[in-house]
């Protein structure tokens, strides 16, 4: 009788009730084997909702576009600008209408190239100091300073743009040559918040560069200066040139450094902008001015800062992944 | 001829390479060197700011009002009649700035109950609108409200009224003592005091018009609030999708895009998410956060922050051994109670670390909280998820941005307090991955 609660048949089981005759044989047909996978619904339900929380990234993406997207849409429905207007006109003035980008754009150009004159020259030397040439105890003290630079807010950077740089190049170059407000000042301060960046990534990529390489280049008698630069850095190049793009996104996408140091205002086309002693409003800083005063839903003004950001998120987009797919090639050669 | 030079010249062209050498070596290291400069200009520049000589003078010097000038000894009784005494007419205008729960412009118009609702006023006056109310009724509310520091700063502000006339950096504080005292000695009203901008009175006094008695406390509380929001938001899902990936995901299109695109997103521009939550969070949600509150910048913090967690998370995961794994399985263990009960506490060290240095980035994130509008002049410290805030790094931006150098100094004390927050975090950070270290080596 206490046969009954096991799960195993037994002959005298099958005398008992016929029908478990069938079920024994139904399984010794099947090739299906006797220990299934028991199905758990507390198991999967918490797989759901982790699948869930991976979405939510890609929900973030598609939200991004979308609103973008669309209150751009708004923007140029709205009949103030054409999408070619938006891209060709040369002045931007919300009062009086004129939506053009380009002076918007060529401050954010400006500031990036100072920048990248700072960061990438001197990122790269300090990326080599670092990597070939000094001492493993100096390198341990140099290299987590060097990082504190990379974790600094970039509103401090913006104070130090404002109050140690801007006064520093008026003292340099006159008062009447520099402007209170100048992209110079902005863009070499972003020059050293980048610059920690470039330093890790282009370290990574010449210590990826393989022993034998160096080796062989030293055998053939090249000194140590020849074999970095003729040897190790056209190995290394195509991540120096990841670390170079990712660098000008960020620049390109910095908001508080040019947003305190560069000017509320957008530059005049053909005059002031590319002048970096003067003042010029980047893509980024004008988005922060605007919407950090009282701006109300639904005005062109709005809409504009979204057709702002969409270009800035293309660009910036655009960068990331060339980037990526670059050091990715790079990263299939030596590994 | 054949192609190689002769001894001579072959030892000069040697000379002349590596002379060439040293000249690059002395660049490369001179770059880094830089970069080291720069960074210590940035952190002098700061002290340099925060502290020095300031030349202040008083409407009503604190000594006259009360024996000694300790205005803090005083109860909020005499308090608040001194306030009435000095400046009768404000007294509706400090009910408005600091306990009104309505917009400005409603603030006359509006009964009591609506304007005071949940703080204590006379029963008999719910249907009274502002002008209505007499003097004494107004000190009274006054008095049952407003605590015993925020009275002090009002009198601080409003009575004695400090203006800073002048100030001086640390460096001319030390190299150019003659001639400050000799301007100040034009000013015999006036006061000089060596003054650090970073004080308990800076970190305790809320936000004020006055660069003299303005402090830094509702910016510290309003950041602390959407930090507490974005871990709240960010952790368990960050977590959770750094699990799905690295446990559940096999190579299927969905899951690469999911990879993917979470890289892509850490390259994201800051102000991008801004524009985001002003969209989402403050306008299409408005229902449920309540606009520009500390809810909406939590959340859009959350998300800034959620591909930083999740690689950091996926890093520690993968460096769990996979034999532990298996051992549980091998017990007999389901796939979920392997990840609860063997790869996150094993992991936990190293998720929490990338957590901190994420908090650490939000923290002092500026951007996305001026895009979608913290508030820059708020008197009351956040309460609830749905109160207006502002955050530390709004406080120094405002500052920052304002002409007025002793703003650019009490931005300087602010600067100091958050990167002290940072060096806090990143330490502990630190300090945790050093112990995991340590226990796994032992």
């Amino acid at each position: 009788m206490s046969n009954r609660n096991l799960s195993i048949t037994t002959p005298l089981d099958i005398g008992r009730d016929p029908r478990l005759l069938n079920a024994r044989l139904k399984r010794q047909d099947s090739t299906e084997p006797i220990l299934t996978k028991q199905a758990r619904p507390g198991e999967m339900l918490i797989r759901a909702f982790l699948l869930f929380c991976g979405l939510l990234s890609v929900f973030t993406t598609i939200g991004i576009v979308v609103v973008l997207g669309s209150e751009s849409l708004l923007f140029f429905n709205s009949g103030v600008a054409t999408l070619t207007e938006f891209f060709t006109a040369t002045r931007w003035q919300p009062q009086a209408g004129e939506f053009g980008i380009m002076p918007l754009l060529s401050a954010t150009i400006t500031t990036s190239i100072v920048a990248m004159f700072v960061a990438l020259p001197l990122g790269l030397g300090a990326a080599i100091y670092l990597g070939e040439y000094a001492r493993p105890n100096v390198r341990a003290t140099l290299k987590p300073i060097l990082e504190i630079l990379a974790g600094i807010p970039t509103v401090v950077y913006g104070y130090f743009a404002l109050t140690f740089m801007t006064p520093l190049l008026r003292g340099m170059f006159g008062q009447d040559t520099v402007q209170i407000y100048n992209n110079a000042a902005a863009g070499l301060v972003m020059g050293v918040m980048i610059l920690p960046t470039i330093a890790s990534m282009s370290e990574d990529a010449l210590s990826a560069v393989p022993r034998s390489l160096r080796e062989a280049s030293y055998g053939l008698g090249a000194t140590r200066f020849e074999t970095i630069t003729k040897v190790v850095l056209p190995a290394a190049l195509s991540g120096i040139i990841a670390a170079f793009l990712l660098g000008v996104s960020r620049a390109v996408g910095e908001t508080m450094i040019v947003a305190l140091a560069a000017g509320a205002g957008p530059c005049v086309l053909g005059d002031t902008c590319f002048n970096p002693f003067a003042a010029g409003e980047t893509m980024t800083g004008h988005i922060a001015r605007i919407s950090g005063g009282d701006l109300s839903y639904n005005s062109v003004d709005y809409n504009s800062l979204f057709s702002i950001g969409l270009t800035l998120f293309v660009f910036t987009l655009l960068l990331n992944l060339i980037s990526r797919s670059v050091s990715k090639r790079f990263r299939e050669v030596y590994q | 001829m054949n192609g190689l030079m002769d001894d001579a010249a072959f030892s000069r062209a040697l000379k002349s390479r590596h002379r060439r050498g040293n000249i690059w070596q002395r660049f490369f290291r001179l770059s880094t060197i830089v970069a080291l400069l720069a960074l210590i200009a940035l952190f002098l520049n700061i002290a340099n700011s925060a502290f020095g000589y300031a030349l202040q003078d008083y409407d009503i010097a604190p000594t006259e009002l009360v024996e000694g000038g300790d205005i803090a000894s005083l109860d909020n009784a005499r308090l608040v009649a001194m306030l009435a005494e000095h400046q009768p007419r404000r007294l509706a205008v400090y009910v408005r700035d600091t306990l009104s729960m309505v917009d400005a412009s409603v603030f006359t118009t509006l009964p009591l109950s609506r304007v005071l609702e949940g703080r204590s006023y006379p029963e008999a006056l719910a249907s009274a609108t502002i002008p209505e109310v007499t003097a004494d009724d107004l000190q009274t509310i006054l008095r049952d409200n407003l605590t015993h520091d925020q009275l002090v700063s009002i009198i601080e502000e409003q009575v004695i009224g400090i203006n800073v006339l002048r100030t001086w950096s640390l460096t001319d504080s030390l190299t150019n003592r003659a001639q400050i005292e000799a301007i100040a000695a034009e000013n015999p009203r006036a006061n000089l005091i060596f003054r650090s901008w970073l004080d308990l009175n800076f970190l305790s006094s809320p936000m004020s018009g006055n660069a003299a008695v303005a402090g830094i406390r509702t910016a510290i509380l309003g950041s602390v609030w959407v930090i507490v929001i974005t871990v709240a938001f960010a952790f368990p899902i960050g977590v959770g999708a750094a699990i799905y990936l690295e446990e559940y995901a096999t190579d299927t299109p969905l899951n690469n895009l999911i990879e993917t695109n979470i890289r892509n997103l850490a390259g994201v521009p800051s102000i991008i998410y801004g524009l985001l939550g002003l969209a989402i969070f403050v306008r299409a949600l408005e229902t449920i956060t309540a606009g520009r509150t500390v809810l909406s910048a939590g959340l859009t913090m959350g998300l800034l922050i959620l591909p930083v967690i999740i690689i950091n998370s996926q890093e520690a995961i993968r460096a769990v051994p996979s034999s532990i794994r298996e051992a549980s399985f091998g017990l007999g263990a389901t796939r979920w109670q392997t990840i609860w009960n063997q790869v996150l506490p094993a992991a936990m060290p190293g998720i929490l670390t990338g957590t901190i240095l994420a908090l650490s980035r939000a923290i002092g994130e500026t951007a996305p909280l001026i895009v979608i509008g913290a508030s820059t002049f708020i008197l009351s410290d956040p309460s609830s998820p749905l109160s207006r805030f502002t955050a530390l790094p709004i406080q120094i931006y405002q500052w920052t941005a304002r002409p007025q150098p002793e703003f650019r100094a009490a931005a300087a004390g602010a600067i100091i307090v958050l990167l002290i927050l940072l060096l806090t975090m990143n330490a502990s950070a630190i300090f945790l991955r050093q112990r995991y270290r340590r226990k796994l080596t032992a």
